[in-house]
């Protein structure tokens, strides 16, 4: 990686066009848009690939498990993979992950177990697992708020001097909320070692990103903050985690916080309560699935001769080894215990909760006799 | 019972000297700062100025810009990155400058602050004070006079506490910092600067209880915060006019301390609630409610409310007339049937 990117304490600006490594024909793009990034070495593609497979076999799995009514809902972020596999693998163990609502395959790919990582949209908890384990934190549902706990943990880190990175990922939408802005700021004000990485997937529900925002790139922002912004081609994992990767280097080594954006396409609707067919057309789906991240590191790794059918074939079983697991999680009867929602308000004890604990407490005792009768 | 009014001074303590509840916050914050490495302090001008109340007076120089810091101008900015230190195992202590500036941070509070422990079943701990100038009757301009309590105590999963005094002002907002559970802490703003002889450090009541402040057996007022003034005045005027008043400073908004108030008002059965927000959907409807579900084979009479009006917080020259006043307190008490 050129010494102008890495390691340089100027802001970087944002290139006039998004970074790219590999083009959607699977071939290596021209220096001016690899904009001195280098491509990664063929391992750390079979290892992105293998994990995007993964990601989305999970994803198109969950979904459909949701149409049948398995889950409450689900945002899949089927076409997203690039950005998801790639923050994930540039983060290192004890780096902490900011997730929103949309950003389950890369909690699941972090290493949460398939039925915890679902327990919240199950409807099970608000949260299926503990994220001092991963650290990763709650998958956040207000907008932009997450990104604020990135910044403030990652300032906790750098004041007891330790080498924590945390990357929080946003949606273009969430870019217009004023906790976005308020993060923003923060982090440049503070350095703190923090990575910014907005998913703009063109659409927050149903409003596109021309209705959002006018700025150039939503990376442009980055200017006003005082940081280096990365415009990045969000559909290709190879520029997305040698982007992140830089970032997460610079943060960790004292350089403070970037922003960069992944350009991207949420191939699925919002969630299955979503009706795409109201505000967008089919030639644009089509002229985004020709953009498709999976497909393009496929012809890429198989044109370079390092993804051999045999290697093809062991990552479509151990996919549908996962696609069976998720299946297993959301069919199995997970004991509830009603009384557990008063257990973890506070920390201190309560005594009117304990009342109203009680209270529900002899409600289900009588409600079970009723049954026994 | 405890009596905090005139706080006895322990055998080891240092001599008492007259100390502002501002003062007694300051010492609070220095001891704590002090004792534990994990307690930080940021805000709004609270480093060099000392905070425009001046209750950080003198930290960010003694203790360094990495324990005491001006942040940002942002109050959901400011909660929302205390979420993450206090993730990271610190323990933030933030200030919102004015009551009214805290709206700003609205979110942050209730859908984060109050929620990640119960959301992380307990995984979580959000040791965080956030400490919030409330209440009028200093001349302040639009905005600078809210009592936003009622947005706090509705909010299930945080703590809100108010002193009235400045032993308690130190005591409770140590036990504020060592607590695991969030607290919303309200400093009266109007009573910053009064003063009594205390010995520092001291140790008062729980934080999460009631004290009374005055014992009486005809009449009991419940009041927090700026009214408790107001309660001791009508106590005292009262007593001149033949009434025995018992006043309780609440001290702790939430949780409510029901035996407290519940023993006290078995006693005098006649309880009235003194506060300054409005009294439409305010804190008062929430004690008044609960005293005559619990207590009403015991009440002679209702339960009352002398509040501010429902109106927004008037200006200056206009909020003598807005602020609850020791003769409309025993105005209010004379409409019952005695």
């Amino acid at each position: 990686m050129s010494d102008s990117v890495v390691g340089s304490q100027l802001p970087v600006r944002p290139t006039e066009k998004p970074i790219c490594l590999i083009a959607a024909d699977g071939k290596r793009t021209s220096p001016d848009l690899a904009a001195g990034f280098e491509l990664p070495a063929s391992d750390i593609l079979l290892s992105l690939y293998r994990r995007m497979v993964l990601g989305r076999r999970f994803d198109v799995q969950v979904t459909a498990v949701t149409r049948q009514g398995r889950l409450a809902t689900y945002p899949s972020a089927v076409g997203q993979e690039a950005c998801e596999i790639g923050a994930v693998a540039a983060l290192g163990d004890d780096d902490w992950l900011f997730p929103t609502y949309r950003d389950t395959m890369a909690v699941m790919t972090r290493g949460v177990a398939p039925a915890d990582a679902l327990r919240q949209f199950r409807g099970d908890w608000h949260m299926g697992f503990d994220p001092y384990e991963h650290r990763i934190s709650v998958q956040a549902t207000p907008l932009a708020t997450q990104a604020l706990h990135a910044v403030g943990l990652a300032t906790a880190a750098k004041l007891k001097g330790d080498n924590v990175v945390a990357l929080t990922f946003l949606g273009d939408g969430s870019t217009s909320e004023g906790d976005a802005h308020e993060a923003f700021n923060f982090a440049a004000v503070w350095q703190a070692p923090v990575v910014f990485v907005i998913q703009n997937n063109q659409y927050a529900i149903s409003v596109p990103i021309t209705k959002q925002s006018h700025a150039r790139t939503l990376a442009d922002k980055a200017i006003g903050y005082g940081m280096p912004g990365y415009y990045v081609d969000g559909n290709d994992v190879a520029a997305m985690y040698t982007v992140i990767s830089a970032a997460v280097v610079n943060a960790r080594e004292g350089r403070g916080p970037a922003l960069i954006e992944g350009l991207t396409y949420r191939v699925e609707a919002h969630t299955n309560s979503d009706d795409p067919t109201r505000y967008r057309d089919r030639d644009e789906e089509d002229a985004w699935a020709a953009l498709d991240p999976i497909a393009r590191l496929e012809r890429h790794l198989r044109g370079t001769g390092d993804l051999t059918e045999q290697l093809s074939a062991e990552i479509a079983n151990e996919a549908e080894t996962l696609a069976a697991n998720v299946r297993e999680a959301v069919n199995a009867e997970t004991e509830l215990d009603p009384l557990e929602i008063f257990d973890h308000v506070y920390v201190i004890p309560r005594e009117t909760l304990a009342e109203q604990r009680d209270y529900l407490a002899r409600e289900l005792a009588s409600a079970e006799q009723e049954s026994d009768r | 019972m405890t009596l905090v009014h005139e706080p006895a001074a322990p055998a080891t303590a240092k001599p008492s000297a007259p100390i502002s509840i501002a003062g007694a916050l300051n010492a609070a914050l220095r001891d704590a700062i002090e004792a534990d490495p994990s307690v930080v302090v940021f805000g709004e001008d609270v480093g060099p100025l000392g905070g425009v109340f001046r209750v950080t007076d003198g930290l960010a120089a003694r203790f360094g810009e990495n324990r005491v810091w001006d942040s940002p101008l942002a109050e959901a900015g400011i909660v929302g990155t205390a979420i993450g230190m206090a993730m990271y195992g610190m323990r933030p202590i933030v200030e919102m400058q004015f009551d009214a500036f805290s709206y700003p941070a609205f979110e942050q509070i209730t859908s984060h602050l109050a929620k990640m422990h119960n959301r992380t079943r307990g995984a979580v701990r959000l040791p965080i004070v956030i400490r919030i100038p409330y209440a009028g009757g200093i001349g302040g301009v639009e905005h600078h006079s809210d009592s936003s309590e009622a947005y706090w105590t509705h909010t299930p999963g945080l703590t809100v506490v108010t002193p009235s005094n400045p032993a308690d002002a130190y005591s409770m907002l140590r036990e504020a910092i060592a607590s695991d559970d969030p607290i919303i802490f309200l400093e009266p703003k109007s009573r910053y600067w009064s003063r009594e002889d205390v010995a520092l450090p001291v140790t008062t009541a729980p934080m999460t209880s009631a004290v009374v402040l005055r014992e009486g057996t005809d009449v009991t007022l419940l009041a927090y915060g700026p009214t408790v003034r107001t309660a001791l005045e009508a106590a005292d005027q009262g007593a001149l006019e033949g009434l025995s008043v018992e006043v309780i400073d609440l001290r702790s908004l939430s949780p409510f301390d029901d035996e407290t108030v519940g023993a006290s008002v078995r006693k005098t059965s006649r309880a009235a609630v003194i506060h300054e927000a409005a009294q439409f959907g305010g804190y008062g409807a929430e004690v008044a409610a609960r005293v005559t579900e619990r207590q009403f084979f015991y009440l002679a009479a209702p339960v009352l409310r002398i509040t501010g009006f429902d109106i927004p917080y008037p200006s200056p020259k206009l909020e003598e007339h807005f602020l609850p006043t020791a003769d409309r307190v025993l105005a209010a008490l004379d409409t019952w049937e005695w």
